[in-house]
């Protein structure tokens, strides 16, 4: 008795789904083909982060604007970077989303794993450097504006002590402390730049000890590769500069940030999904400069004098003209071996796994 | 000397959110109640704290404000395991994600206009360091009065706490709740009354911990500012053995030891960052066994209430 009721139970639930799920496929055949070109993005932290997702934001909204209404897109923030993002990347392949960012470094092989299940998806991953037919990757060279933030740090500290903090000593992280450290050499020979690492993107309270603790040692200006505005703030409070990173962290703290190494994903993320509507996208690895616009320096600072100024947009003219790049030779590493003859320039390959500090940076790389 | 004054100054400030929190949790845990609701209720202390610092411009009203918000937390949480016997762990757990969700959630929709809505990146009023003339100018003497109005209040509430608990007849039913509830009741004393109580005063005292995060050490609203403190505040308090006192040594180690390994670093210690970065947990694991060893020895000192995490009723055989 009880067995049957429950069957007929479960029949009675089961009925209208199966009705519904008919009527939805027939409705689906009728509907008209023009939809928008769905675009999905996965985030690592809030857009409220006022760094890293922040800018990959700034760009979606930007794509947006160019692209009107024959896009549609979505988010979801906070995604760890683990077997739940596969998950939510293959449900956006399943609801019909025709592209994904994934925009965080650790995503790359559940994104590869999504765009291997759903060949009709395109997937774009940050910062990685693992591809499919299906699968691109884009990154930027942050190495050139943090170079021209080091012009500044150099030209403006009166300790010659420049501080860093730093989040985990990774190649993309050693490349901009290099970059920065032969910026400001090349105006301040004397110059030091000690770094701090925090072995982590995203902590308040911990980048504020580490800049605190790099401003006690001497430093009067303060760099950063992390995601808050803590050091900026830190700084402040003390008197001291400081370069901000990801977005112009000026116009949160005030003056006393010269200016910020930024990103600006705009450009790139318009332009690969307009190729993605038009169907000519192919699968590439992106890694674009200053002169491709992926990268920039944010406005200067009203204390940064006119001649350093001038200084810096020379020098970011012969970059974008494609004349000169920041690790051309002569250059030694920490210990004062050469690692590149005069006039040598590195190769992109050895620069994606650098994993030496320049001379002048006081610090380990591991 | 100088080197051992800023780093002891430091210390004190990174350790005075955990100490508020671990002394919170000490109230709550005594009494028998295990509420692993800390980093959501810190969390919201520390937003609803700057949120109306930055709308009131008023330091006394965020600090109110921010226990009540603690407490009410707190709140929920004793009724969950007090009045309804819900496992405590589980209720716990849903108010740590409750509030650091809910935290998120209203620091993106509680700013100003201007900067949609969005509450990080904004500057309020804030608590500066307040120098006390003559102590602070004596070396090391000066790190403990050269800090903000909060540490200072520590220095009156870690004493009075130790006091309360151990030498106070209101102390003594607090135990009691906590080791033997049954007793205590045969004892006239009313155990959910006295549970209450101290939950709702714990979750007051851990949201003026994180108060301490945005008003003082880190002034300003960033989502995720606690960052998992909320989870080393329950390992301090077994750290500390369930003794205010005690925990005072705790969270000056665990606040002082990245001021230290930073400084390590920035002095270009020839150490790795890896080794320094790791050390805190290393000595949280000897300190911790060492603990287990000692509390072997000396039964009971160092042991948890018997009661913890234990729902009590009166009917119960």
């Amino acid at each position: 008795m009880k067995r049957s009721l429950a069957l007929v139970c479960l029949l009675a639930l089961l009925v209208p789904f199966a009705l519904f799920a008919g009527g939805a496929q027939e409705s689906a055949t009728e509907a008209p083909v023009e939809e928008p070109y769905k675009v999905a993005f996965v985030y690592i932290g809030p857009p409220g982060d006022l760094g890293w997702t922040y800018m990959h934001d700034v760009g979606k909204k930007e794509m947006e604007a160019a692209l009107g209404s024959a896009v549609e897109t979505t988010l979801i923030e906070s995604v760890e970077e683990g077997p739940d993002s596969a998950r939510i990347m293959g449900q956006y392949a399943r609801n019909g989303y025709d592209m994904v960012f994934a925009t965080s470094f650790g995503y790359m092989d559940y994104a590869l794993e999504t765009a291997m299940d759903n060949p009709d998806l395109l997937v774009e991953h940050c910062s990685g450097y693992k591809t499919a037919d299906n699968m691109s990757t884009y990154f930027g060279r942050m190495y050139q504006p943090r170079y021209l933030s080091g012009i500044v740090a150099g030209s403006m500290t009166e300790t010659n002590i420049i501080g860093y903090v730093a989040a985990f000593p990774i190649p993309e992280v050693i490349r901009g402390i290099n970059a920065f450290t032969l910026g400001a050499q090349s105006v301040n020979p004397d110059v030091e730049v000690k770094v701090v690492w925090t072995n982590t993107w995203y902590d308040p309270v911990k980048e504020r000890e580490a800049a605190i603790a790099l401003l006690d040692s001497g430093a009067d200006l303060l760099a950063q590769h992390q995601d808050t505005t803590e050091p900026p703030k830190a700084a402040k409070e003390r008197g001291a500069l400081s370069i901000g990173y990801d977005a112009d962290m000026g116009q949160f703290v005030g003056e006393s940030v010269l200016c910020s190494p930024m990103w600006n994903w705009g450009p790139y993320y318009t332009a690969t999904v307009k190729a993605g509507m038009e169907g000519t996208w192919e699968s590439h690895q992106f890694w674009g400069g200053l002169s491709e616009d992926t990268v920039k320096l944010s406005a200067m600072s009203a204390l940064v004098p006119a001649d350093v100024q001038a200084k810096v947009t020379e020098v970011q003219a012969s970059i974008v003209a494609g004349d000169w790049d920041v690790f051309t030779g002569p250059l030694y590493d920490q210990s004062g071996a050469m690692i590149l003859a005069d006039g040598e320039v590195m190769s992109d390959g050895d620069m994606l796994s650098m994993g030496f500090f320049v001379e002048g940076v006081v610090g380990t790389v591991n | 000397m100088q080197l051992i004054t800023t780093l002891l100054a430091v210390t004190l400030s990174a350790g005075t959110s955990l100490l508020y929190a671990t002394i919170g949790e000490i109230y709550t845990e005594r009494s028998g109640i295990l509420n692993l609701g800390v980093e959501g209720m810190m969390m919201m202390g520390a937003l609803s704290a700057f949120a109306v610092s930055f709308y009131t411009g008023s330091l006394f009203l965020s600090l109110i404000v921010a226990m009540l918000v603690g407490g009410s937390l707190a709140l929920l949480h004793a009724f969950l395991s007090i009045s309804m016997r819900a496992n405590q762990v589980v209720s716990g757990l849903s108010i740590t994600l409750f509030g650091t969700g809910l935290a998120s959630y209203l620091g993106q929709r509680l700013g100003p206009e201007s900067n949609g809505f969005n509450l990080a990146g904004m500057t309020a009023s804030n608590f500066q360091k307040i120098q006390i003339p003559f102590l602070g100018d004596i070396p090391i003497l000066a790190a403990f009065f050269n800090q903000d109005v909060l540490t200072y209040m520590l220095f009156l509430i870690v004493p009075l706490s130790w006091y309360f608990m151990y030498r106070t007849k209101h102390g003594l039913s607090l135990r009691s709740v906590g080791e033997n509830p049954r007793t205590a009741s045969a004892m006239g004393i009313s155990v959910a009354k006295v549970r209450y109580l101290y939950t709702v005063i714990g979750g007051m005292l851990v949201g003026l911990g994180g108060a301490h995060l945005t008003l003082a050490y880190t002034p300003g609203w960033s989502e995720n500012v606690t960052g998992g403190r909320g989870w080393i505040v329950i390992a301090l308090v077994i750290f500390a053995g369930w003794n205010p006192s005690r925990a005072v040594f705790g969270a000056v180690l665990f606040g002082g030891i990245n001021a230290i390994q930073f400084r390590l670093q920035a002095a270009g210690t020839m150490i790795p960052a890896s080794f320094l970065n790791m050390a805190p947990y290393v000595v949280t694991v000897v300190v911790l066994a060492l603990m287990t060893i000692i509390g072997k020895k000396k039964k009971g000192k160092y042991s948890s209430p018997s009661a913890l995490g234990n729902a009590f009723s009166i009917e119960d055989k």
